[in-house]
């Protein structure tokens, strides 16, 4: 079933700024905003929530610290304990930097794997896209028509008052 | 009554351009900015190009040859001996792992502290980075012997015991740094071109580049709810990246100073070592971006302010470099111990007197005349002088490694050390393989990083419309 839209093109960051702000003011849920870089000020606009994929970089440091630690203390103090240099078997200060290094590298893959998978990014991915040149120049702010309360006057014009060069009905597919 | 409580009017703020340089001139619009910087990748490369790339491919293909003939031969045929048993791959090795480290503080460090200026050269440096580690990685691997046994060096069950790889080890450390180092600057690196890829998607007029930059663009459409989770991602992945770097050279000099060896047994050498990693990465950028600059027609976006500011890191990281060897050799001396004394002393006046000199005039005199603005204004005298200090940077790692082994503790062992044709081939070998990787890399893929470009202009329009005009 196609879903109903109604996109509002910007070309500056400041008037789709404001428009997000007015409509939220106004009860407005805003379906999403599209541009062409990090546009600072429409998280607190749109109401999102801080994101919790720092979560994610903690719980899988940990584990790679914890794995490190276990994988040195198996193969060097448990399974096979040679001694090197007179030292002790368990030294654990020299276990440090490996697990460290190790630490950092289960931390950034699951950060980045996290992102990927919250943001369903993934190749062959097909893009959902209100506007072509989001991705150049233009600021696409994005209403979607759940039912028909939907007052897509008010928002047109509150999208126009804000400064959108055009303001138009895009359907696509969920 | 109502003018009493009205808050006191701020005075407004002043426009960006009178705070801090222009860290792009020309583009005002957010389209010039994409066409600017996508058009060398839709274009047939100019002769430049193609001349770099013919020299660097040659190198690559001498490279090649000698790696061969040296698998096929033997280590006999570099000319290390029983008492230099490191030489020239090590020195190569350290050079280029060095090299990388300039990228990682580009694009982390300068983003935890919120360099605009970063935005023109994070995504090249990052590049070279990968490479540099590609190159460094060939070093260890070929001085095995046997490179089809370099899975030995990873941790897994085996048949032989099983036996495990020696964990106290600082080789193994290594093995663990620059794995880690290569694969997190490479998660870094891909993730920040995804949102320039789907701009080069959305613009390919051809089937082929609209599949390809499809694919790699991983259906990115610039939504802010992505934007948002994003921008935490990559500010936490700088924030793991940047102790990542520092200790990825802290382990490269514990190879050395976990020794006991007159010369490398020192603690200042993973400070040592790090800061010599970031002067030789940032004369390393120095000299890439110059070329490209002005090979791929960028002098807009990489302006006389980017060269400045790289050139004033140069000069910090190589003041403290300077600073490092000072302190070298008043401690030989301080201490009181004979060996340490004469390993000192050899260095600056014995056999290999010449590598130590070439060594303090590049690294620690020829740096200094960055002082002076008129030589940080000059794009001649910045491109000698970041070829120079890469140099100087190179005869250090060799000055380091082989003037302490070839005259260690037993007088009978002593040796002098010359390089074979094979070694100096390997050596100019990588070097094709770092700038034929970096030229294949500005051609097909955005070099720089139009998004970020994109935040500083559209962020402060006014501002840069007014610097356009004026």
């Amino acid at each position: 079933m196609l879903r109903e839209f109604l996109v509002g093109c910007f070309a500056d960051e400041d008037g789709a700024r404001t428009a997000v702000q007015r409509l939220s003011a106004r009860g407005f849920r805003v379906h999403d905003v599209f541009t062409p870089y990090p546009v600072h000020g429409l998280d607190e606009a749109m109401g999102l929530r801080r994101s919790r994929i720092p979560l994610v970089t903690l719980a899988a440091g940990l584990g790679g610290l914890l794995s490190a630690l276990l994988l040195q203390f198996y193969c060097a103090v448990w399974d096979w304990p040679l001694n090197v240099g007179g030292k002790p078997r368990n030294s654990t200060l020299a276990f440090v930097p490996i697990t460290f290094e190790l630490t950092i590298l289960f931390a950034g893959l699951a950060t980045a794997g996290a992102f990927l998978l919250r943001a369903r990014l993934f190749p062959g991915a097909r893009p959902r896209i209100f506007d072509g040149a989001a991705t150049d120049d233009v600021f696409a702010v994005v209403l979607r028509r759940r039912d028909a309360t939907f007052d897509a006057g008010e928002a047109r014009r509150l999208l126009l008052d804000s400064g959108a060069y055009e303001v138009k009905v895009k359907e696509l597919g969920p | 009554m109502t003018a009493s409580l009205r808050p006191v009017d701020r005075p407004a703020p002043l426009a960006a351009s009178t705070l801090r340089p222009q860290w792009v001139t020309g583009a005002s619009a957010l389209r010039h900015v994409t066409d600017d910087i996508a058009r060398p990748l839709a274009a047939w490369p100019g002769r430049g190009w193609w001349l770099c790339f013919a020299a660097s491919s040659l190198a690559l293909l001498a490279g090649a040859v000698a790696v061969a003939y040296e698998i096929a031969t033997g280590i006999g045929t570099w000319g290390l001996n029983k008492s230099v048993g490191w030489a020239f791959d090590i020195t190569n090795f350290v050079f280029w792992i060095g090299i990388g480290h300039a990228g990682t503080l580009i694009s982390a460090i300068l983003l935890l502290l919120r360099q605009q200026w970063r935005t023109s050269i994070n995504r090249s440096a990052e590049a070279m980075t990968i490479f540099a580690v590609m190159c460094a990685a060939l070093f260890p691997l070929i001085h095995m012997g046997r490179p089809w046994m370099a899975f030995w060096v990873m941790p897994y069950p085996n048949q032989r015991g099983p036996l495990w790889v020696n964990f106290r080890s600082p080789l193994l450390w290594d093995v663990f740094a620059i794995n880690t180092y290569l694969t997190i600057s490479l998660v870094f690196w891909y993730l920040g071109m995804i949102p320039d890829f789907a701009t080069l998607r959305d613009r390919a007029t051809g089937k082929v580049k609209r599949l390809a930059y499809g694919l790699l663009s991983l259906g990115w459409n610039g939504s802010h709810r992505t934007w948002s989770r994003y921008e935490i991602t990559c500010l936490v992945l700088a924030g793991l990246a940047t102790p990542l770097v520092v200790s990825v050279h802290t382990i490269v000099s514990m190879d050395f100073a976990t020794s006991v060896l007159p010369g490398w047994h020192t603690t200042i050498f993973p400070p040592y070592f790090v800061a010599g990693a970031v002067f030789s990465g940032f004369g390393m950028v120095m000299t890439l971006l110059i070329i490209t600059r002005k090979v791929m027609h960028l002098e807009a976006y990489i302006t006389m302010h980017h060269l400045d500011r790289m050139a004033k890191v140069m000069l910090f990281t190589g003041s403290i470099v300077a600073f490092a060897y000072a302190t070298e050799i008043f401690t030989a001396w301080y201490g009181n111990n004979p060996d340490e004394r004469f390993a000192f002393w050899n260095r600056a006046t014995g056999p290999y007197a010449w590598a130590f000199w070439i060594m303090v005039t590049c690294n620690a005199l020829l740096p200094q005349l960055l002082w002076l603005r008129r030589v940080r204004s000059s794009v001649a005298l910045l491109f000698v002088l970041s070829v120079l200090v890469n140099v100087g940077m190179w005869f250090e790692r060799f000055v380091i490694i082989v003037t302490s082994l070839h005259r260690s503790y037993l007088p009978s062992s002593w040796v002098m050390y010359t390089p074979t044709l094979v070694e100096v081939a390997i050596l100019v070998g990588s070097f094709g393989l770092f700038f034929t990787c970096f030229l294949l890399f500005i051609r097909f893929l955005p070099m720089v990083a139009i998004w970020e470009i994109k935040g500083v202009v559209g962020a402060h329009p006014h501002s840069q419309k007014e610097a356009a005009r004026a």
